[in-house]
């Protein structure tokens, strides 16, 4: 699945790196809680999340995190668009609540990884 | 390969900064051409102490050492250090307030991170001096 799969499927807005919709993506997860991302997660490209700040750009550079997708219609400010364009994250804006979202993407060949 | 130092400081009063100096470290790793897992270890391990030292300490320095067979870390800062070491390396324990869980931190996982992700790691804290972490990765061959 590519990124711009993943905006299809969840009909997001791209709000950040337009230009890496062709990017290739095999796992993801989902959490509003960083510091899970941090403890739990290993090579997931994409993250799921409802928090808005830009630590979870951070979180993402660290844990070489592609793509951000925001569920439940959420859009963050302009300074953490910024800051993803700047890491190359890619940034999607869905309306979708997140267990919709992930359901989604996993039914559609999107795995939790190791 | 010669030894490189490179020296860090942590603001302490703004968390949208908090991540800036571990994102420096990832970047200089990269251009050397380490190993991507020992780069990832390195900028869990330096980016939970940087969000510690913002969320508990106001701020405080970062030293790395690079050589040929290792990155060592010390995270130094001067806020009101650990009462119970012991404690607060146990998953889930936090002192963090309600709102620094709001901002997706604070579940208590920080220092079991740090330790879980480096090859070395070493706590020494005083209470009303300080907090000193010293952690190593080392690079495989």
């Amino acid at each position: 699945m590519t990124i711009g799969d993943i905006a299809k499927l969840l009909d997001c807005e791209v709000l950040c790196c337009a230009d890496r919709l062709d990017s290739e993506v095999h796992t993801a997860c989902g959490s509003d809680m960083m510091s899970d991302v941090l403890a739990f997660v290993k090579d997931q490209a994409v993250l799921l999340t409802g928090l808005l700040n830009s630590q979870v750009v951070r979180t993402s550079e660290m844990m070489d995190i592609i793509c951000i997708v925001f569920v439940r219609g959420k859009k963050p400010d302009e300074s953490v668009v910024k800051l993803a364009g700047e890491k190359n994250i890619s940034i999607l804006s869905t309306s979708s609540r997140m267990f919709e979202a992930c359901g989604i993407l996993y039914e559609n060949g999107l795995r939790g990884g190791s | 390969m010669s030894v490189l130092q490179l020296h860090y400081d942590v603001p302490g009063d703004d968390f949208t900064r908090a991540g800036e100096a571990s994102s420096a470290i990832k970047n200089k790793l990269k251009q050397m051409g380490i190993a991507p897992d020992a780069i990832r270890n390195v900028a869990i391990a330096t980016y939970e102490g940087e969000i510690n030292m913002v969320i508990h300490a106001n701020g405080g320095t970062i030293d790395v050492t690079i050589d040929a067979d290792s990155v060592s870390l010390v995270l130094r800062d001067t806020g009101a250090g650990i009462p119970d070491v012991e404690l607060a390396m146990r998953e889930g324990y936090t002192t963090a307030k309600e709102e620094i869980r709001a901002l997706g931190f604070g579940a208590g996982m920080g220092l079991p991170n740090m330790k879980k992700y480096t090859d070395e790691f070493e706590l020494k804290s005083e209470v009303g001096k300080g907090t000193e972490v010293r952690m190593k990765v080392f690079l495989k061959k």
